[in-house]
């Protein structure tokens, strides 16, 4: 498989504190990964450098061959990657459709092109019942859904998860990763997820790098990670979910 | 033009400028902690300026005596306000906040103009006429009481924030507004309890201030900006930096008017408030908002 | 929207005999009122549809009045060329207001705060400028006031009605067309959260610098209007504060956002205002102040009780959804 993002060297530090020392991994292309690693390790700061939100201090970033680091994130979305955001930033004013046409305007020239598109991806989720009703309607599991439609409706290469199972009840999530499992099989979406639920991570990571401290220390599939001598040490004393 | 006159100018700029400063100590106090924009400050001090006018055309009382019970029925209309008009709005919108402030500075100090007339009124103490001499430097007594009143309630104030425990409650609720309810503090109150404080402050200003100026209502939005723009000036939040700035805008003011032209003055306090803004919007003494 | 659309047809169509019925008081009247819904909806522009707070909305009404004015007062050049002047100038000026604000990230309370600054700067600047007539005023020429003269628009009462009337319909039609387009989707995303918008792909500084130039340069055409219906600007006036707060006053008491909330809000206060006027004098109470006063006290209801306006509800009422 090629690669499609490949992450090399990136160190970060905010005010003096160093929140990614030095951060390698790749995700080839139509695979599922994962970035996980202990509270602190750096992880959300590795995902806004990819997402445009930071600009790295050092290393480089590289989407289909191309260098990403330090781009805007609108540019970055152009680019092909899409995100969800850990704390769900739905638009409150505008319907669960309109959201969603939000993202697909990007790809579709009109609105009413946008429009179908969007009632498609509402209807992948499972949300097309609620296309009218106003985003601050919803209840958490549904805005986790309209994250994701509305970063889908961009048509991204490459799609983002931050942190999607947080606070999800365990058929929730389930639920969401056999929606990502569809999505994966159907269009060949490939999805880097952060996250620390490790149900989730082990029902869908093909590969999963660990992260400690603003380093990589492991990377692998799930069976060789899980029994890594260095990535138990680092977790050691966390309550991790199996 | 004289290096003495200069010097005369500059100096009661500084003078004129802690009052300033006063009144835009009250709004830090409001805005930084309340977090709500006040577009009523300007006309509250206004109604104090008329407030001193009255008790001195009615009672003979001098504005440095009015001060107290000016200062005590602000704290009241204040905390009655905040508590009563303001705390819902909290969570409004912005624009929401503003139209109340706006509505309520509207009617002051329309009020007023029904009330006294677009006629401007004075408050005529002997002293006003006096000043001190130090060689070819002269200092207005009533310029010098005025600033002397204003620092004095500044420190007032700033003891108060220091050393009491609702001062240190107050401050708690301006840094983490959230934590502040967590850890148990009726934050409502609290905010209450700031509005008066700063319409106290407002208050001592206004009577002060009478003492300088000649008090019309169309003074109320003017102040209301000059507040403003010595808070953003000094730096949110910062009671020092209401002084500072306050002074730094009395001084340029003046010099404006002596350099420039009178009318002009006020063109140099909102072109620094332009620069301020874009370019250190915490001002010199306020944290990076 | 069938429905809607056919309110407004009644109301369109009433609106066009309406000069033929009424006096020429009432005639200044729907004037007023239409110059209000017109330059409360273009400020509308930027605040309802795009989130930008702007408390010194005045500048442009200014800026569009003076270019206008100076150019038919020194060259009598008229106001079909001054306006796309008047426009060019206000939106250049917004274009630079929201270029400085959005690049060094000033926003909320701030950028209005910095809005207003502007605006006073100018109005204290225009106090120095001998050649636009300084604080003592520009006087344009006034012809007969009975033989319509296109050219430099001037003509009877109802040319201004009727002027004003299309300007308002107008920016209706382009407003409900921004609305329904990427800019309308873009701006009210960036307005929710700009955050959100971004990760979506949307370049939110360019697309608030457009809201803010189409803002400014609709605002601009108000005041070109005002200068050759008033035939006289002096700063204090046109760049002052109370007039920006007089802008936002009929899409705050309409419904910031909507398409009709500002022509709502523009017509309410309007009749109210002089209604109190007529009141008062009634009641021999003609004190100055007063009608401020209860302008002052319904903005306080209006803010209290009905928070996002007039239309909201009534819309709703009527089954209409804007």
């Amino acid at each position: 498989m090629t690669e499609l993002l490949r992450a090399h060297g990136l160190a970060k530090s905010f005010r003096g504190l160093k929140a990614v020392a030095s951060a390698s991994f790749d995700v080839a292309e139509g695979e599922i990964a994962a970035l996980i690693g202990p509270n602190g390790a750096g992880k959300t700061t590795v995902f806004n450098l990819i997402a445009g939100v930071h600009a790295p201090d050092a290393g480089t970033i590289h989407f289909g061959g191309r260098p990403i680091h330090g781009l805007r994130p609108d540019q970055i979305c152009a680019a092909g990657i899409g995100r969800t955001f850990q704390l769900v930033k739905p638009f409150p004013t505008l319907s669960v459709l309109d959201n969603v046409v939000v993202g697909a305007l990007r790809v579709e020239r009109t609105v009413a092109g946008a429009r179908a598109a969007a009632l498609a991806v509402l209807g992948r989720l499972g949300l097309e019942a609620r296309a009218a009703h106003p985003a601050a309607t919803l209840t958490l599991s549904d805005r986790r859904r309209l994250e994701i439609a509305r970063a889908l409706a961009t048509r991204p290469r490459l799609l983002l998860l931050d942190e999607v199972m947080a606070g999800l009840r365990p058929t929730e999530c389930d639920q969401l990763v056999e929606v990502f499992r569809g999505l994966h099989r159907s269009e060949g979406v490939t999805i880097l997820l952060i996250e620390h639920v490790m149900r989730a991570v082990m029902a869908l990571a093909q590969r999963i790098a660990v992260l400690d401290r603003g380093e990589v220390i492991a990377t692998g599939t799930p069976g060789e990670v899980v029994n890594d001598p260095a990535v138990l040490s680092c977790y050691l004393g966390e309550d991790t979910e199996l | 033009m004289s290096f003495d006159l200069v010097v005369n100018v500059v100096l009661a700029g500084i003078l004129t400028g802690l009052v300033y400063g006063l009144m835009a100590l009250g709004l830090s106090v409001i805005f930084g902690v309340v977090r709500v924009v006040n577009f009523a400050h300007g006309e509250l001090m206004t109604v104090a300026m008329y407030a001193a006018t009255l008790l001195f055309a009615r009672f003979e009382l001098d504005p440095f005596l009015a001060v107290l019970p000016v200062s005590i029925a602000f704290f009241a209309l204040g905390y009655a306000l905040q508590a009563g008009l303001i705390n819902p709005f909290i969570t409004r919108p912005e624009h929401s906040q503003f139209m109340l402030l706006v509505a309520v500075g509207l009617i002051v100090i329309n009020a007023l103009l029904m009330a006294f007339g677009p006629d401007a009124r004075s408050v005529q103490v002997d002293y006003q006429l006096e000043s001190f001499e130090l060689g070819d430097i002269l200092v207005d007594k009533a310029r010098l009481y005025a600033a002397g009143l204003a620092v004095l309630t500044a420190l007032a104030l700033f003891g108060f924030f220091r050393v009491t425990r609702t001062g240190k409650a107050i401050r708690a609720c301006a840094d983490n507004h959230f934590a502040a309810q967590v850890v148990g503090l009726n934050v409502k109150r609290l905010y209450a309890l700031t509005f008066g404080l700063g319409a106290a402050c407002v208050a001592v200003a206004g009577c002060a201030l009478t003492l300088l100026v000649d008090v019309t209502p169309s003074l109320g939005p003017q102040y209301t900006l000059l507040a403003f723009v010595i808070v953003i000036v000094g730096g949110l939040g910062s009671m020092l930096g209401a002084l500072v700035g306050g002074v730094l805008i009395g001084v340029s003011e003046a010099l404006a008017g002596l350099l420039i032209s009178p009318s002009a003055k006020s063109m140099l306090s909102f072109g620094l408030l332009i620069v301020v803004l874009i370019v250190r919007p915490q001002g010199l003494f306020g944290r990076k908002p | 929207m069938t429905r809607a659309a056919r309110l407004l047809a009644i109301l369109l169509v009433a609106a066009v005999v309406f000069p033929w019925i009424a006096g020429p008081y009432a005639l200044s009247v729907a004037t007023l009122i239409l110059y209000f819904a017109y330059t409360s909806q273009a400020w509308n522009v930027m605040m309802g549809f795009a989130g930008q707070l702007s408390l010194g909305h005045a500048l442009y009404v200014g800026i569009g009045a003076y270019a206008a004015g100076a150019l038919y007062y020194h060259l009598g050049i008229g106001p079909w060329a001054g306006l796309p002047l008047a426009i060019a100038v206000a939106a250049l000026a917004g274009v630079i207001i929201g270029w400085l604000a959005f690049r060094f990230g000033v926003a909320g309370v701030y950028f209005a705060l910095l809005t207003i600054a502007f605006a006073e700067f100018t109005r204290i600047g225009f106090d120095h400028m001998a050649w636009t007539g300084g604080p003592g005023g520009m006087f344009l020429p006034v012809a007969e006031r009975d033989h319509i003269d296109l050219l430099h628009f001037r003509g009877p009462p109802a040319l201004y009605y009727y002027a004003m009337l299309a300007l308002t319909a107008g920016a209706l039609a382009l407003c409900a067309r921004l609305l329904d387009s990427r800019a309308g989707y873009y701006w009210r995303a960036i307005r929710d959260n700009e955050d959100a918008a971004q990760a979506l792909g949307v370049h939110v500084f360019r697309w608030k610098l457009l809201a803010v130039a189409i803002s400014a340069g609709m605002t601009a055409i108000s005041g070109v209007f005002f200068a050759f219906y008033y035939n006289n600007l002096f700063p204090e006036q046109i760049f002052s504060t109370g007039r920006s707060i007089e802008i936002i006053l009929g899409s705050v008491i309409g419904g910031v956002g909507t398409l009709f909330g500002p022509i709502l809000g523009a017509a309410a206060l309007t009749l109210l205002s002089e209604a109190v006027t007529a009141a008062l004098a009634a009641l021999g109470w003609e004190v100055p102040g007063a009608k401020q006063v209860v302008y002052g006290v319904v903005l306080l209801g209006v803010v209290v009780f009905l928070p996002h306006g007039i239309w909201p509800p009534l819309a709703h009422r009527l089954g209409i959804r804007r």
